[in-house]
């Protein structure tokens, strides 16, 4: 087993108390340790707020920690920084804002593995790279099996991992419960733990320092954030777009970038493209501010809910979509409760628990439950969406492969697996109950 | 949670139904004659609107038939539900 770092006693751990401290602590570029209750202070000032230039080489929809990490690498590996992300609400407030935070890899196929892999590395140097604390905590993920078949499938996704290079291995009930105690592995529950994958490496990150991080490094850059700025048209010169239409007048670009996520068949009907997506409703809540008990993540498909604890101490929980299509970013109440039991009957520690708040995004799910991402019939519009349930744990690699896939025009190899028209010539990467939580 | 008005049994809560996507998407008519773009469009593309939309429900534990419904996507109002031989009712 890992060491947890949030569980550490050791006073040294401790973040600093003051904000000098922290900040002292940010600026040589030492990351924080153990976040516990102290969460590290913001620096004064993050981004500017810049009104829109009349044209971009590079503008991004939506301001969501893909279009953020996009221009980031764009600057980073490609040295194009005349660049804006355009936002129509606040920056990082869509889904970025609404996940709870998961960060993994441990996908069954090989395109998979390989994207979230790559995205997992970046994670594990993104703190340095930004200079910016994100609280990336690496304290593993367990993914339970309730029944013979979910071990065998477990079973198959650890191998299938390990050939991939990624960490993983099976683990059997009595050491879920070493792992993370609280785990109800009795065996007379409904459905009880027949044992578990474990990924050490996987983790939680600060979801909103995330996107604050990237913002600040790329305005250093001079790139526009520019929030408060919805895209409601696109200029067309026959198979290019030239320039979008914004609530705050007409840009005109060079390249545009789709990182929209639930929106994005909203954009693409202007464009009078089609795309595979359902929009739909996905709930997610936390508990009140609990002693730390809960040492690690804990996902099961069968029951369907996923656990983690917050830095604070909240316990965050999520779990499937809402059935139906949905803009409304909230769900229905039901599916809350149906997380609920699940929830207690794994955890029966929560049974006392209060809950203290609920909230919805909507993600943008595909038929084969992989994102789309690269080139358009357009010459210039490049698409990045369907990551469904499980795109905050790619942000900083699809931004890496959507930056080089923009700049060379041609899909980065990472991304070519996952493009539109997969969907046409069959090559689908049907991660649907392949992933190691279902959609 | 939300009543659902089977066109069947009447108001009944949102938990006894199913949702089944997108309605009014007719099965090819010449299915050997279309084309992987054409097929691909049948199977896995669906309009995704932000807005009215009509789309399909199974009274799954009720009396089991699908109906059709125009619900509204961003408020999640059910504007009307309809038997699947009605035409898509003209809603506001
Ligand atoms: C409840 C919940 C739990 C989740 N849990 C996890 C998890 O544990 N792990 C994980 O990996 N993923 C998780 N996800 C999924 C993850 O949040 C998304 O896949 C990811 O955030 C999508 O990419 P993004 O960050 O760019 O999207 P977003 O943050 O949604 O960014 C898109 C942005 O585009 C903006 N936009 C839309 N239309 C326009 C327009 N016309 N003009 C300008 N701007 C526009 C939006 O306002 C939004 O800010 C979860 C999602 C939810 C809702
Ligand atoms: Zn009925």
């Amino acid at each position: 087993m890992t060491t947890v770092d949030a569980f550490s006693t050791d006073p040294d751990d401790a973040v600093p108390h003051t904000p000098a401290a922290a900040a002292a602590g940010r600026l040589n570029g030492t990351p924080p340790r153990t976040p516990g209750a102290d969460l590290p202070e913001h620096p004064d000032a993050l981004w500017k707020n810049p009104e829109p230039k009349k044209a971009y080489d590079v503008v991004i929809v939506g301001g969501g920690g893909h279009g953020l990490a996009t221009a980031h690498y764009l600057v980073k590996n490609h040295g194009i920084t005349n660049i804006a992300v355009l936002e129509k609400g606040w920056l990082a407030g869509g889904n970025m804002a609404r996940n709870t935070t998961l960060i993994r890899s441990n996908y069954l196929w090989d395109e998979s593995a390989a994207i979230y892999e790559h995205s997992l590395k970046l994670w594990e140097g993104l703190e340095e790279d930004l200079g910016y604390p994100i609280l990336f905590s690496q304290r593993g993920v367990l993914n339970l099996a309730h029944t013979l078949q979910d071990v065998r499938d477990s079973v198959r996704r650890v191998e299938a991992n390990v050939l991939n290079g990624v960490d993983a291995e099976w683990v059997e009930p009595d050491e879920v419960r070493k792992i993370c105690p609280i785990v109800n592995t009795s065996t007379d529950i409904r459905y009880p733990v027949l044992g578990a994958t474990y990924q050490p490496r996987a983790g939680i990150a600060k979801h909103d320092y995330v996107g604050w991080g990237f913002a600040r490094r790329i305005d250093e850059a001079g790139v526009d954030i520019i929030q408060n700025c919805e895209v409601t048209g696109f200029v067309r010169d026959g198979n290019r777009i030239t320039g979008v239409r914004t609530t705050r007048g007409d840009i005109a670009c060079g390249k545009v970038a789709l990182a929209a996520a639930g929106s994005t068949s909203v954009l693409t009907d202007m464009l009078g493209l089609r795309v595979p997506i359902q929009s739909h409703p996905l709930q997610a809540l936390v508990s009140e501010l609990l002693e730390p008990v809960h040492p690690t993540i804990v996902m099961s498909n069968a029951v369907h809910v996923y656990v983690s604890q917050a830095h604070k101490g909240e316990l965050v929980m999520g779990a499937g979509v809402d059935a139906y299509n949905g803009y409304g970013q909230r769900g229905a109440f039901h599916i809350i409760e149906r997380q609920m039991a699940a929830a207690v009957e794994l955890f029966p520690v929560f049974a006392r628990a209060h809950l203290l708040r609920t909230w919805g995004g909507i993600v943008d799910t595909t038929p084969d439950a992989s994102p789309i991402v690269g080139r358009t019939p357009y010459d210039n519009v490049f698409l990045n969406c369907g990551w469904g349930t499980g795109g905050f744990k790619a942000t900083p690699g699809l931004g890496w492969v959507f930056a080089d896939t923009i700049a060379n025009d041609e899909p980065h190899p990472y991304a070519a697996p996952f493009s539109l028209d997969r969907f046409v010539t069959g090559r689908l990467v049907d991660e649907h109950g392949a992933a190691a939580v279902a959609h | 949670m939300q009543m659902i008005q089977c066109p069947w049994c009447g108001p009944r809560e949102e938990v006894e139904f199913h949702y089944g996507g997108q309605a009014h998407v007719p099965y090819p008519s010449e299915p050997a004659a279309l084309s992987d773009e054409e097929w691909a469009q049948y199977l896995f593309f669906r309009d995704n609107t932000r807005g009215l939309f009509a789309e399909r429900w199974s009274h799954s534990a009720g009396c089991r038939k699908w109906f059709n419904a125009v619900r509204d996507t961003v408020t999640y109002r059910f504007h009307a539900t309809y038997r699947p031989d009605e035409p898509r009712p003209v809603t506001a």
